[in-house]
């Protein structure tokens, strides 16, 4: 080859180089875009509601009169929503990602990975049908006034949603925790209680933690179950057999409804949103970052 | 300082109070792990009944075959069907090159400097995202700003930047799986950069990349929120013919007929979740037989 | 010959298997009291897979079968009625690399007695082990301190004192000090002469002077069979077996 074909060669590559760069850099300005539009939307819904209104008000009804735009109400809602499902993923995922690095012998490994896998790939929309179909009536047959759209059904099936990830990445931090630790323990008189819960877990705390973090991220943002079977009345309540509205539904009700674009009542979807997204990054982050702080004990 | 062993109770086989009680505490536990373990596997087991009871005596070749009406009998799956298909096969168009060739900047192009390490946190936050605000993007800019509208392309290109950053990481983790002492042979006979990738490295990485592929268009395929917010519709009577053409999801479809206070429709929803697990479980069986076929060279 | 009248641990005809391999073949060996007995051997031999059998440490491996006795005092180890926790409560075990647990200074050295309930003030129980194992100087201003900012020296003596604050009455060392530099290998083997006086050692050792240093008695295997056993005196300067032999003077291993 000539030294002139030579460089047009190496022209070729700046120029497959150049491509595969913007191909990784549109990540950066996906954030950069998202960003951009939550913060100018908002910044004019700040224009003609207060911030502290907005951000500490218990009314919200910025869709009929008398109009109110406190977000306490969703934020409220998807709090419920977040802490029940919490209370179904936290520990049955716990337990069962104990149980697969523990107890499980090589062969129920195989069977039961896969299912929990399974559960992680079904739809959202389809557990807000499970919730409807099925949770919602059997809670209706156990408790009294069970209103038709509840918190509670919603966050039982979320927690079902949210449980394999939690139990896959716990897994992962207690299988990391090496067995000469669990040698260390069983050589002075425990019981596999004793090694597993005063020992295994507390060594792999930090990856629990993350883990946990990460369920409750994806609890927040979690929109199709919550809009089925929630409800749309956004309701400051700590009961969650009554009916609520959380983030994610009142943006999924203004997309579905006819509002006008531009109107003060459209901006509310951004502004909703902002506190989703920021509230979601900033669990993300602190996610990753004990994920990368646990990394290092074991490296 | 001299201490003498202490004989530590009886001759062994003679368990003492606490040492049984502590072995049924022991007991109880394993005992309570596997518990919560079959409560989320029979979970899974109620779902499919329910889903199953609910919409198979509306499963017929009329269901998919005939467009959404008033009327349950008459109703059906055909233009969701038709619209995910359209959806998810552009969304594959767009997001394959895109995240691939992003994954190959990042492992095999791509400096240690500050700018690498802005753009993997980026991605790394980005998986994380709700998909709802996915769609307040899509909606902004492909429906508003590039004049879309409501149509395939619009959808298309939201689901591929909701799916980009899984679609980067996983194959950005096929392509570090292979082997340096690969790449390192390929250099040492004299072929460019660009050479080494196209014909070593991604070849070796192929079955890791499209099964990662594989997993994040069924996750795609089962997305609602974005599509509901950039405008996708819920009662469309036909089928999409182009990409700029209007459409419906069958997730869209599932929550359009959930939603309606009727038992037959909330069975129709059934019977539409059915064919979408059936769409799911064909595209999860390609990607475990790509990754078993992958393994076996 | 050993007299054995105070064997504590006599291992009768043992065979242990993975798989269908067999790790160890038919070993007869006996223990004495309060002596160090040094097991020797080239890799793979089956030193290891005999001294964990000694506190049903091989319990947690899968697909292992065991063939014969083992006695302690009066009874089989692997009897029906035996509760592995209950064995491992006379039988203290130091590895191959320190193992502490990610917990305080104190909180390793008290754990096993704690969750035993293991009669006595715990403070001046942890304090007696942290001296026999020759660390209480080092550490009694920072027993809060976390066990992993310690050396690998110190680290492994942390796991002696751990096992010794279960007063146990046999300690089995699988190769201590492997993972050591000289001079805390040193140390470590200083400390052996002084737990002797208390305790029962068995200690398995791929390193032959510390073997003929520190040992009573030493057996030597090869290939899972126990080639010769006795005073260590005698077994490096007039082996009775040839293979003995060879290994001792360094012809092979």
């Amino acid at each position: 080859m000539t030294l002139l074909a030579a460089s047009k060669y190496r022209w070729g590559e700046a120029i497959l180089r150049q491509l595969f760069f913007v191909c990784a850099f549109i990540s950066v300005l996906t954030t950069v875009i998202v960003i951009g539009i939550l913060a100018v939307e908002t910044s004019s819904f700040f224009e003609e509601v207060s911030v502290t209104d907005f951000l500490f008000g218990t009314e919200w009804r910025p869709l009929l009169e008398p109009k109110a735009y406190g977000i306490l109400p969703l934020l409220g809602g998807t709090m419920l929503i977040v802490v029940g499902s919490s209370i179904v993923a936290l520990p049955v995922g716990l337990a069962c990602a104990v149980y697969l690095s523990e107890y499980a012998s090589d062969r129920a490994r195989n069977i039961i990975k896969p299912v929990l896998e399974v559960l992680a790939g079904i739809p959202t929309v389809v557990y807000g049908y499970f919730a409807i179909s099925f949770v919602t009536p059997g809670l209706r047959l156990v408790f009294d006034d069970v209103q038709i759209f509840n918190a509670a059904s919603a966050a039982i099936v979320v927690g079902v949603m949210v449980l394999p990830m939690v139990a896959s990445l716990c897994d992962d931090a207690l299988r990391s925790v090496p067995s000469s630790l669990r040698e260390g323990a069983y050589s002075v008189g425990a019981t596999s209680y004793e090694v597993t819960a005063r020992v295994v877990v507390p060594a792999a705390l930090s990856g629990i933690f993350a883990a946990f973090v990460l369920a409750v991220s994806r609890a927040i943002g979690e929109t199709m179950a919550v809009t089925l079977a929630a409800g749309a009345t956004p309701n400051l309540t700590l009961n969650p057999l009554e009916s609520i509205q959380t983030m994610t539904a009142y943006i999924v009700q203004v997309s579905l409804g006819d509002t006008p674009s531009g109107g003060l009542a459209y901006k509310t979807l951004f502004a909703v949103a902002s506190v989703l997204f920021t509230i979601t990054l900033v669990m993300n982050l602190l996610a990753n970052k004990v994920m990368r702080k646990y990394q290092e004990v074991y490296e | 300082m001299k201490i003498s062993p202490s004989t530590n109770g009886d001759s062994l086989g003679h368990r003492s109070a606490s040492l049984r009680r502590r072995h049924v505490v022991a007991s109880l536990f394993k005992a309570l792990c596997i518990g919560f373990t079959l409560f989320a596997v029979s979970v899974l087991g109620l779902l499919i009944a329910q889903v199953g009871a609910d919409g198979l005596p509306w499963l017929d070749a009329q269901f998919l075959n005939n467009f959404p009406s008033r009327f349950p009998e008459k109703a059906g799956v055909k233009s969701a069907l038709y619209g995910t298909l359209w959806v998810v096969s552009l969304t594959a168009l767009i997001a394959l090159p895109m995240g691939v060739l992003a994954a190959i900047y990042l492992e095999d192009y791509a400096p240690a400097s500050r700018l690498t390490r802005v753009i993997e946190i980026n991605i790394a936050n980005l998986a994380g995202v709700p998909s709802i605000v996915y769609g307040i993007l899509g909606l902004a800019i492909f429906v508003r700003f590039f004049g879309l509208e409501r149509s395939v392309l619009a959808g298309a290109m939201t689901m591929s930047l909701l799916i980009l950053p899984v679609i980067i990481i996983s194959s950005k983790e096929a392509i570090r799986a292979v082997p340096s002492s690969i790449r390192l042979a390929a250099y040492a006979v004299g072929a460019t950069q660009w050479q080494v990738v196209r014909s070593h490295v991604l070849p070796a990485a192929i079955p890791g990349i499209l099964t990662g592929v594989i997993l994040a268009l069924s996750r795609a395929i089962g997305e609602t929120a974005p599509l509901i917010m950039i405008g996708a519709l819920t009662y469309v009577a036909f089928t999409p013919e182009g990409p700029m053409d209007e459409f419906t999801a069958l997730p869209i479809q599932i929550f359009n007929w959930a939603s309606r206070p009727q038992a037959e429709f909330h069975e129709l929803a059934a019977a539409g979740i059915i064919v979408l697990l059936a769409v799911l479980l064909t595209m999860n069986a390609l990607a475990v037989l790509i990754r078993y076929k992958g393994t076996q060279k | 010959m050993i007299n054995s009248e105070n064997a504590v641990l006599e291992a009768r005809d043992v065979t242990i298997r993975y798989g269908g391999q067999a790790a160890v073949k038919n070993v007869n060996l006996s223990i004495y009291e309060k002596k160090i007995t040094a097991i020797i051997g080239p890799s793979g031999c089956g030193k290891s897979t005999l001294l964990r059998s000694l506190n049903r440490m091989n319990d947690f491996i899968d697909h292992v079968t065991q063939d014969g006795e083992i006695l302690y005092r009066d009874t089989n180890l692997y009897d029906e009625g035996v509760d592995p926790v209950e064995v491992r409560l006379h039988m203290g075990m130091v590895f191959q690399r320190p193992n502490p647990f990610p917990k305080s200074i104190f909180r390793n050295v008290a754990w096993g007695p704690t969750i035993n309930g293991l009669p006595g003030d715990i403070n001046l129980r942890v304090e007696r082990a942290l001296k026999q194992a020759a660390l209480w100087e080092e550490v009694k201003d920072r027993l809060d301190d976390s066990a992993l900012n310690l050396s690998g020296g110190q680290q492994q003596r942390l796991c002696i004192a751990r096992a010794l604050a279960m007063e146990p009455e046999v300690i089995l060392m699988d190769e201590p000090c492997s993972a050591l530099d000289p001079v805390s290998t040193a140390r470590i083997e200083d400390l052996l002469f002084e737990l002797k006086q208390n305790y029962t050692i068995v200690i398995v050792t791929h390193n032959m002077q510390q073997a003929s240093r520190v040992s009573d008695y030493t057996a030597f295997m090869e290939s899972g069979a126990l080639i010769e056993y006795g005073d260590t005196d005698q077994v490096f300067t007039r082996p009775k077996q040839k293979r003995t032999e060879d290994y001792v003077t360094g012809r092979f291993g």
